[in-house]
């Protein structure tokens, strides 16, 4: 297999961070998130040649807003949405921003519950 | 300019065997926009992880999907063994390579035969699941599952194949080998077929990749990438290299997938003349701690297991990406300005597998 990395960033980081990857000409491979016991964890991964690079971003919780990165790499918004469906995540400025309508779901935020509509935990 | 009209595609629709619901913004015959939406079928599996151990996920893992069952469990085994740093058996990975490209023999055709169906073909359709039923019987031969295969494991594979059986596997193969060039020569010389997917649903190579487009229909847009390449089980031993199309539309997309089924036929040729004899499996000990993304090509394209693990038995999370879903941004872009009677025809070579969308 390829290499595999995956790096630590803060949110304030990351339109630069992909922006650079987008320079270096990498894939965006996806976009998910992990929800801990004590944090939420968003994960950009990314593909040249095979070397396989994933940015791992650490939010307190679902409160934080993250930037869009779907105007650096447009295929983000369907990832972007997914995760804010599923978990709450407040994604700002979604190139494609199906405003919660993309996942039909029985029960909203189905991997994050106890998240409410606003984003307030 | 006409009035615009959304028409709902889906969730049920006659050649969509699976639910994914597209409104379709149309002036006149012309589609303009489509707006996706899923969840239909949400099934959570990522989250049954918490509950399951580690070792008893892969049958959930398989269960995510009924065509590319196989490579599911494969691909969520592979994450854990990285976890456990286990080394499988060499005959362990080339097993996993003859299951893994039956898998994808049998994909095809069923797609083959769906695409026949849809743009109204019924006997190309039922001709290439006659000859489906002959993989099936290949599978259901070697691990007694036609659908659910059960022979991935955490540490190599569950089942061996005898010596004088893969002969009379291969033997079979190369006997199909020929229906395969004639039911392939139809999709690809008939006049009517040509007709419904020549210049229809058109990605370039440029949107494939902005796009994050995977599997037959990158390649079909003239992009070598194929997870294969990477040399996973073993498929680094067998002279791999993709398959691919340049023009860019559903037949392009219909020519990668023909051609891929001879690929396929080799590559069982190969892994069982180099495949030596020796263990299948190894003992599993320990519990994963860290995190992986193991990589696979189904025949769909790429799939992502992401597997993160904190050293008790039940794995923290398990996420996985499917082609399917990253397929939803290139297949938005082919219907932009299509025909609303192209439709079908257009989400069909993406080869949609909502079943893995919706895990």
């Amino acid at each position: 297999m390829g290499q595999q990395n995956i790096i630590d960033i803060q949110v304030s980081e990351l339109a630069a961070k992909v922006t650079a990857m987008k320079s270096e000409g990498q894939r965006l491979v996806q976009i998910c998130c992990t929800k801990l016991p004590d944090k939420l964890e968003l994960h950009y991964s990314f593909d040249k040649n095979y070397d396989f690079t994933s940015f791992r971003v650490t939010l307190a919780d679902a409160t934080v807003k993250v930037p869009s990165v779907s105007g650096i790499y447009l295929s983000a918004f369907i990832y972007e949405n997914e995760i804010h469906d599923l978990f709450g995540i407040q994604v700002d400025g979604i190139a494609v921003d199906y405003k919660g309508k993309f996942y039909r779901t029985a029960k909203p935020r189905a991997f994050n519950p106890e998240q409410t509509p606003g984003g307030q935990a | 300019m006409s009035g615009r009209t959304v028409i709902p595609f889906g969730p049920q629709h006659p050649v969509l065997p699976e639910p994914i619901h597209l409104d379709l913004v149309v002036e006149d015959e012309k589609v303009v926009e489509a707006i996706p939406s899923i969840g239909f079928i949400h099934r959570g599996l990522e989250r049954l992880v918490e509950k399951k151990d580690f070792v008893d996920f892969t049958y959930v893992a398989e269960r995510i999907c009924g065509i590319c069952s196989f490579i599911h469990g494969m691909t969520y085994c592979m994450a854990v063994e990285e976890l456990l740093k286990l080394e499988i058996p060499e005959r362990a990975k080339y097993l996993r390579v003859i299951w893994s490209e039956l898998s994808r023999i049998h994909s095809h055709l069923l797609w083959m035969g769906l695409t026949a169906d849809a743009f109204g073909f019924e006997s190309l359709f039922m001709q290439s699941w006659q000859l489906r039923e002959k993989i099936l019987d290949i599978i259901e031969e070697t691990t007694g599952g036609r659908v659910i295969f059960g022979s991935a494991k955490v540490g190599g594979v569950r089942r061996d194949i005898s010596a004088d059986k893969l002969q009379d596997i291969l033997k079979k193969l190369r006997s199909y080998q020929n229906q395969f060039a004639e039911i392939g020569g139809v999709f690809l010389r008939d006049a009517t077929v040509k007709h419904r997917m020549q210049g229809v649903g058109v990605l370039t190579s440029e949107q494939a990749q902005v796009l994050g487009a995977v599997g037959p229909t990158l390649r079909g847009s003239g992009i070598a990438a194929d997870l294969r390449m990477t040399g996973y089980a073993a498929y680094g031993k067998l002279g791999f290299s993709p398959v691919v199309e340049t023009a860019g539309d559903c037949y392009a997309r219909c020519q990668v997938r023909i051609r891929e089924l001879d690929q396929s036929v080799d590559l069982i040729e190969k892994a069982a003349a180099q495949m030596a004899e020796g263990p299948i499996e190894v003992k599993v000990a320990g519990t994963p701690t860290g995190d992986f993304f193991a990589r696979t090509e189904q025949p769909r394209g790429e799939v992502i297991y992401y597997a993160k693990g904190n050293g008790t038995k039940f794995l923290q999370r398990m996420r996985v990406r499917t082609p399917t879903f990253a397929n939803i941004p290139p297949l938005l872009t082919m219907l932009g300005g299509c025909q609303l009677a192209d439709v079908p025809v257009i989400v069909l070579t993406i080869d949609p597998c909502i079943s893995c969308a919706e895990r």
